[in-house]
């Protein structure tokens, strides 16, 4: 048994954990935490593959920013404990639920099937990568030759998105018009609702 | 260590984008500063005319670079300078409007900056990738200013809306984007067409795919029926010089990348021409019934974008040398009177409570008899009268649907025409026919919108006289692109 194998061991069984812990936990911060839990492990076995690249981006992006935010809403809206989320959901939804994750259960049969019985598929996105493919080499040459203009316009998106938040949430100055003006369309449901005033 | 300086950065490709950009960051930076904050639109106007230099110096030379992402033929210098115009004109007839509802801040005009430098890279891009990022440029900056006038529940209404829709079609293209990705496995145009006849059985299901999901998200975004629920809602809620940068400028760019893919890349594709048809009898009838009912004026020029639209598909449909300089021309005359018909409503609106009903028009004539014309002319223009610029649009596009034999989709289209005259005529049967039991408050006259006035008229008027300079323009900017 070789260190490898015995770090795969470890992570993996440590994803599969957290990610069952997830879902068990009644607690949404608990939940949170153990899901990161599960993407810190995840990314250990990207590294193991010799995905440098996509296991850094798991952890920054994922665990330290997504979560993050995750964290931020769930204390922004003080959920301490969830409630009992089985008590409203009609035959319908449960359906749903049951249907979308086998969806997502046969499409990732799919996907394992096709890159380990290379055949059984058509080349083309599964077809074997190159040696070096995903580490941080090889994106960051991308990134500075042939998709330099695609990237220095991502930082010009990200850019406006930021300017677009702060014009549509600063806290409004004394110089703002104070007045909300109504909607000045013809629709019945305004009338109705003027009408009730 | 990688050697990263075999890059080539082309500056002069893409300098047009860049001066809009610089601009853009100078109004950020001296926008909340005492002394130079009053000089935004000032730098905002300086930028666009740089812009317009260095869109100028690239026509006739075209050139392309960043690993083939980026074009500059003349096909997107002109639409460039559609874009420029707009952004101008929005600049010019904002500003009285935006401080008149408390509205100046600098960041409207930076958005602005941003929104027109996303069309250009859209218009310009042969990539599918940086066709979405210029997409993403454009359509963010538009969504705040939806909703910029954030106390007033229809702009925010308007802001939502746009927002939701607007991303929703995003992930429709990008979906397509991904299926052709997968299909072709590159997101370069002139690639993607030079290997459609070599597609197996295969990636020809992903292929189409991609296709149509492409063309729904660049549907919502011009407006075409059945993706259009958005369009008079968010035209009616937004501030108007919004309404009018949104009725010109996206849509133009839309166009512009729905040209460049489907009329130049894809038209060997057999399936498109039937689903053009149907879409622009569709996109013209919708409109212009739907316009008939409309009591609000914002409302009806949504509408009647609609059918604007329609009519542009007709060109589409017809495709080759004739159908794509007719959607040009459209566009370009497009741009100019639907510019000039929300300077005037954004004259009377600023001086009333901002209601823009048809009511607010009565009496109009008696004291308002110069504008009363004015308004009269544009309405001619929308509706296709000669010798207004309408008109001449609207034969091309006829003369181009005829050469190409759609002779049902021509008839069509001149009885969509005809149905659009009454509710365009209805604008001006109300302002001069019918009498106002109110007063009329006095209108809001800058030089600024004069300005916008005179240049409308002047080309709704100059090119409806004599077209052939601006058709010529177009003509040869496509031969180099077809």
């Amino acid at each position: 048994m070789t260190l490898d194998l015995v770090i795969f061991i470890i992570s993996a069984l440590t994803a599969i954990f957290g990610a069952l812990m997830m879902i068990f936990q009644r607690n949404p911060v608990a939940s949170v935490m153990y899901m990161i839990l599960s993407l810190v492990s995840q990314a250990v076995l990207y590294m193991q593959l010799g995905a440098l690249f996509i296991g850094a981006v798991l952890i920054i992006v994922y665990a330290g920013a997504i979560l993050v935010l995750f964290l931020f809403v769930i204390m922004m809206l003080n959920l301490r404990q969830t409630e009992d989320m089985d008590s409203d959901s009609t035959p319908i939804s449960k359906l749903a639920k049951f249907l979308v994750s086998g969806l997502l259960f046969l499409e990732m049969l799919f996907v394992v099937r096709g890159s380990y019985f290379q055949s059984s598929v058509e080349t083309g996105l599964l077809s074997p990568q190159i040696d070096d493919f995903g580490s941080v080499e090889s994106v960051a040459e991308l990134l500075f030759t042939t998709y330099l203009y695609p990237f220095e316009l991502t930082s010009i998106l990200l850019l406006t998105a930021i300017v677009g938040a702060v014009v549509i949430a600063r806290k409004p100055s004394n110089e703002d018009p104070v007045e909300i003006l109504p909607f000045d369309s013809d629709d019945d449901e305004f009338k109705s609702a003027k009408a009730a005033e | 260590m990688i050697d990263i300086s075999t890059a080539v950065i082309d500056f002069g490709l893409i300098a047009p984008e860049i001066s809009l950009v610089a601009a853009a960051f100078i109004i950020l930076i001296i926008g909340y500063t005492k002394r130079l904050g009053k000089f935004c639109a000032l730098t905002a106007l300086l930028g666009i005319f740089v812009s317009f230099y260095y869109t100028l110096i690239q026509y006739g030379n075209p050139g392309s670079g960043f690993s083939g992402m980026v074009t500059s033929d003349d096909f997107g210098v002109v639409f460039r300078m559609i874009f420029l115009v707009t952004a101008l004109l929005t600049i010019l007839i904002a500003q009285n409007y935006l401080s008149l509802k408390r509205l100046n801040k600098p960041e409207f005009y930076a958005l602005i900056c941003f929104s027109t430098m996303g069309m250009m890279v859209m218009a310009n891009s042969t990539d599918l990738v940086v066709m979405f990022l210029g997409l993403e440029i454009m359509s963010v900056p538009l969504y705040v200013m939806a909703g910029f006038a954030r106390r007033n529940l229809a702009s925010n209404e308007s802001g939502i809306k746009y927002f939701i829709m607007g991303a929703f079609a995003s992930a429709f293209l990008l979906m397509g984007i991904a299926f052709i990705f997968g299909a072709s496995g590159t997101t370069d145009l002139k690639r993607i067409i030079a290997d459609l006849s070599y597609l197996s059985e295969f990636s020809h299901f992903y292929f189409y795919s991609g296709i149509a999901m492409i063309l729904i998200g660049f549907g919502f975004k011009v407006g075409v029926v059945p993706f259009h629920s958005w369009v008079p809602d968010v035209y009616q809620g937004a501030p108007t010089p919004i309404t009018a940068f949104f009725s010109v400028g996206p849509k133009a760019a839309g166009f512009a990348v729905l040209l460049r893919v489907f009329s130049f890349g894809f038209a060997e594709v057999e399936i498109l021409e039937p689903t053009f048809w149907v879409l622009a009898v569709v996109t013209m009838t919708v409109g212009n019934v739907l316009a008939l009912r409309q009591n609000n004026i914002k409302r009806m020029l949504a509408y009647s974008s609609i059918a604007h639209a329609g009519y542009i598909l007709i060109a589409l449909t017809a495709g080759g040398i004739e159908g794509v300089s007719s959607a040009v021309f459209y566009l370009i005359a497009y741009a100019l009177f639907n510019f000039g018909a929300f300077t005037v409503i954004i004259m009377m609106e600023s001086r009333s409570g901002g209601t823009t009903e048809f009511s607010e028009l009565k009496g109009l004539l008696k004291v308002h008899p110069y504008l009363t014309s004015i308004l009269a002319l544009f309405m001619f223009a929308l509706a296709g009268f000669p010798p207004t610029v309408g008109f001449i649009g609207k034969f091309y596009i006829f003369s181009a649907a005829l050469k190409n034999g759609f002779i049902w989709l021509t008839l069509i289209g001149v009885m969509n025409s005809f149905i659009s005259v009454y509710y365009y005529l209805r604008v001006i049967k109300v302002s001069c026919f019918e009498d106002s039991d109110s007063e009329f408050a006095p209108m809001s006259m800058t030089p600024a919108l004069m300005f916008v006035l005179f240049i409308t008229i002047l080309g709704t008027l100059g090119l409806g006289i004599f077209p052939d300079q601006i058709l010529e323009f177009s003509k040869t900017a496509l031969f180099a692109f077809l």
